[in-house]
C-alpha cells in the first residue's frame, strides 16, 4: 500500500457506512409498515427489524464520522496516522463484528439490552476496536504543532467517552446492578444518554471541521464560542443524560439538575453554523454547493429539534410525552436531521475536494432531487410521529388496541413519508457511493499492460 | 429487593425473545405494544399470562411452555413491585419539576 492509498483508508469507512445506511433505511420502512400490518413479513418479526434498523443506522453515523477522522488528519491536516495497520484492523473488526451482529439478529439470537440486543460476547471486539482507534488517534494528534482546534478536542472526547459509556451500558452483566430494577434502568438510560452524547461529539467535531474548511478560515474552530460548545457538550455528556430518566423513581434534585443542563448545547451549535453561513461568500457556497446545503439543512433541523427537545425536557410535560412516539420523533429527528445531514455534508465535501474535475461548482441535479425529497419527507415524517405521540397521550381509555386504532392515520403517514425519506437518501447515497469509488479506484497502482488500475472491474 | 430465581429466569426469557422491541418498562422500549411495568396490578397475572400464552394479532405467539410462562409472570410481578408507571400521585413544582410518590426520600 502506498502513502496515497493509506491516506484514503478513511473513505472505505465512509463507503461502508453508506451501505449500512441504505440497508438500515429499508429495514426501517419494513418496521414502519409492521406497525400497520402486523402480518407484513412475519418471518422478519419486529423484534428483528427494530434492532437491525437501529444498529445499521447507528453504524452509519459511526462509520462516516470515523472515516472522516481517518481521512482528514493525514490528507488535509498533514498528520501522518501513527499506524495504518491499526486502521485496517479497525475496519475489518467493524466488518466482521457487524456481520456477526446482523446474523445474530436475523437468527433471532438476542442477548443484550435495548439497542444493544446482540449476544454479549460481540461487545468484546467492539471494545477492542475503540481501544485501537483511541490509541491511534491520540498518538497521531499528539504530533500537531499548533494548539488544537476545537474539533480535535471533540473527536478525542467522543472516543474516550464512547469507550467509558459503552462499558457502563454493560454494567447490568454484574448482578449488583441487574438485581435492582430501578438501579438497572437508571444506569442503562444514563449510559444511553451519554453514548448519544459521545457520538454527537464526533459528529459536531466533523461539522465544525467541514464548516471551517469551506470557509477557508480556521478561526471559528478556535473561537470562545466553539470551545464553550465543547465544554457544554462535555458537561451534558456527564450530566445531561438524566432527561432520559425522569419517570423512574429517583431523587427530585436529579431531575431538576437534568432539566437545568439539557439542551444548551444544540443552541450553541445552531448559532455557530448560523454565523458561519452569514460569513460565507457566494462563490464558496457555489463551490461547495452540496456540502453547504447539507450543513444548511442540519442547521435548520437543529432549531426544529431544539424546540421539541426543550418541550419534552420540561419534566411536567415529559410526563405526558415520555413513552410515546414523540420520543421517537426526537430520536430520529436528531439522528437524521442533524447527524445524517452533517455527515452527508462531510461526504460531499470530500467528493468536491478529491474530484475537482468531476464534481464541478454548483449542485448536481440528482443530488438536488434527493436532497429535497429527503428533507420534505423528513418534515412530514417528524410531524406524523409527533401527531401519533399526541394521540397516544390524549387517548383516555383502557384499551391499547383502541388507542392504536385512533392513531393509525398518523402511523400510515409516518410509514409513507418514510418511503420518501428512504428514496431521497438513496439517491444522494448512490451518487456519492459511485463517485467515492472512483477516487479509490484511481488511486490503485496502474497495471502497465492493461492501463487499468489493478483489480478494477 | 433481590430478584427470585423464577423471576430471574423470566428476565432471561424476556431478553431472549426481545420483548423490549415492542414493550416498555417505565416508558422505555419499543412502542408497538403497551407498557408492562404495572400490568400485574392493573390487569392481573392471569390476564398477562393469557396474552403471553396465545399472542394476539399484533403480538406473536412464542410457544412458551408452562414453566416459562410462570417465570415470565414472576418477572412481571417483580417489576410491578418496583414502582408505578405512569406516576399516579405526583406533584408538579412551580418550576416544572415533578416529585413522585415513589421517589426515595
Ligand atoms: C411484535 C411485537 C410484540 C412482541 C415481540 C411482544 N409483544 Fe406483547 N403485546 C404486543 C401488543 C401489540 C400487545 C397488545 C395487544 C394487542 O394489541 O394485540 C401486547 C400485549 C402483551 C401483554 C398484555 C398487556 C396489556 O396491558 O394488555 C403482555 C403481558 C405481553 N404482551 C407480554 C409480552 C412478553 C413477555 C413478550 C416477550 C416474550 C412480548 N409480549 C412480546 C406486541 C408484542
Ligand atoms: C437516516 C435515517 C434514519 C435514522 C438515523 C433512524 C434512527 C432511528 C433511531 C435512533 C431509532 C430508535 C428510536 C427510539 O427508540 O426512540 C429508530 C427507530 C425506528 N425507526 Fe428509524 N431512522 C432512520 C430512518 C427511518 C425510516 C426511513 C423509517 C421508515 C418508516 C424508520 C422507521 C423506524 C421505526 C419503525 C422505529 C421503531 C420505533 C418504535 O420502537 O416504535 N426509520 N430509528
Amino acid at each position: 500500500m502506498n502513502t496515497q492509498q493509506q491516506d484514503l483508508l478513511g473513505l472505505r469507512f465512509m463507503r461502508l457506512g453508506m451501505l449500512a445506511l441504505s440497508a438500515g433505511l429499508l429495514v426501517g420502512v419494513i418496521g414502519g409498515f409492521q406497525f400497520l400490518f402486523p402480518e407484513f413479513l412475519r418471518e422478519l418479526l419486529f423484534t428483528k427489524t427494530r434492532p437491525l434498523h437501529v444498529s445499521l443506522v447507528v453504524a452509519w453515523i459511526f462509520l462516516a464520522a470515523i472515516g472522516g477522522i481517518y481521512f482528514y488528519l493525514p490528507r488535509q491536516r498533514k498528520l501522518k496516522l501513527a499506524s495504518y495497520r491499526a486502521v485496517s484492523w479497525h475496519y475489518w473488526i467493524f466488518v466482521v463484528t457487524g456481520l456477526a451482529i446482523i446474523a445474530s439478529f436475523l437468527a433471532g439470537k438476542f442477548g443484550g439490552r435495548e439497542y444493544l440486543e446482540y449476544p454479549v460476547a460481540l461487545s468484546i471486539p467492539i471494545f477492542l476496536s475503540w481501544i485501537i482507534f483511541g490509541v491511534n488517534y491520540f498518538r497521531t494528534v499528539r504530533k500537531e504543532r499548533e494548539p488544537w482546534p476545537v474539533y480535535y478536542w471533540m473527536w478525542g472526547t467522543g472516543i474516550v467517552f464512547f469507550f467509558i459509556t459503552y462499558l457502563e451500558a454493560y454494567l447490568w452483566v454484574i448482578p449488583y446492578f441487574r438485581d435492582n430494577m430501578v438501579r438497572e434502568i437508571m444506569v442503562q438510560w444514563k449510559a444511553y444518554g451519554a453514548l448519544t452524547g459521545s457520538w454527537n461529539m464526533l459528529v459536531y467535531g466533523t461539522a465544525l471541521y467541514v464548516a471551517t474548511r469551506i470557509a477557508g478560515d480556521d478561526k471559528p474552530a478556535r473561537s470562545k464560542l466553539a470551545f464553550s460548545l465543547f465544554f457544554l457538550g462535555l458537561f451534558n455528556l456527564m450530566f445531561g443524560w438524566a432527561h432520559h430518566t425522569y419517570l423512574v423513581p429517583s431523587l427530585p434534585w436529579i431531575r431538576t439538575f437534568a432539566y437545568a443542563v439539557s439542551m444548551t448545547e444544540l443552541l450553541i451549535l445552531g448559532k455557530i453554523l448560523w454565523d458561519w453561513r452569514a460569513s460565507l461568500e457566494s462563490w464558496q457556497k457555489n463551490r461547495y454547493c452540496s456540502a453547504y446545503r447539507f450543513l444548511y439543512a442540519a442547521d435548520i433541523w437543529i432549531f426544529i429539534n431544539l424546540i421539541l427537545a426543550l418541550i419534552i425536557s420540561v419534566p411536567a410535560w415529559n410526563l405526558y410525552t415520555h413513552g410515546t412516539h414523540i420520543t421517537v420523533a426526537h430520536a430520529m429527528g436528531s439522528t437524521i436531521g442533524i447527524n445524517t445531514m452533517i455527515l452527508l455534508a462531510s461526504v460531499y465535501y470530500v467528493l468536491r475536494e478529491e474530484l475537482p474535475q468531476k464534481v464541478r461548482d454548483g449542485c448536481a441535479g440528482q443530488v438536488t432531487l434527493g436532497f429535497w425529497l429527503a428533507n420534505i419527507s423528513l418534515g412530514v415524517f417528524f410531524l406524523a410521529l409527533i401527531a401519533a405521540g399526541v394521540g397516544k397521550f390524549m387517548y383516555d381509555g383502557p384499551s391499547f388496541q383502541e388507542m392504536m386504532a385512533s392513531i393509525r392515520p398518523f402511523l400510515l403517514l409516518f410509514a409513507v413519508s418514510g418511503i420518501g425519506l428512504m428514496v431521497g437518501l438513496w439517491i444522494v447515497l448512490w451518487h456519492a457511493y459511485r463517485l467515492m469509488g472512483t477516487i479509490l479506484a484511481a488511486d490503485r497502482p496502474v497495471d502497465v499492460k492493461l492501463g487499468l488500475p489493478v483489480g478494477a472491474d | 429487593m433481590p430478584i427470585s430465581p423464577a423471576a430471574d429466569r423470566g428476565r432471561q426469557l424476556y431478553q431472549e425473545h426481545n420483548c423490549v422491541a415492542c414493550h416498555q418498562f417505565y416508558g422505555l422500549g419499543g412502542y408497538m405494544g403497551p407498557d408492562l411495568t404495572n400490568v400485574i396490578s392493573n390487569r392481573g397475572a392471569a390476564y398477562a399470562r393469557a396474552f403471553m400464552a396465545a399472542g394476539t394479532q399484533a403480538m406473536p405467539n412464542f410457544n412458551l411452555r408452562d414453566e416459562e410462562l410462570d417465570a415470565l409472570v414472576a418477572y412481571l410481578e417483580f417489576v410491578d413491585k418496583t414502582g408505578t408507571y405512569p406516576p399516579e400521585n405526583f406533584e408538579v413544582k412551580w418550576y416544572g419539576v415533578v416529585a413522585q410518590e415513589d421517589d426515595p426520600r
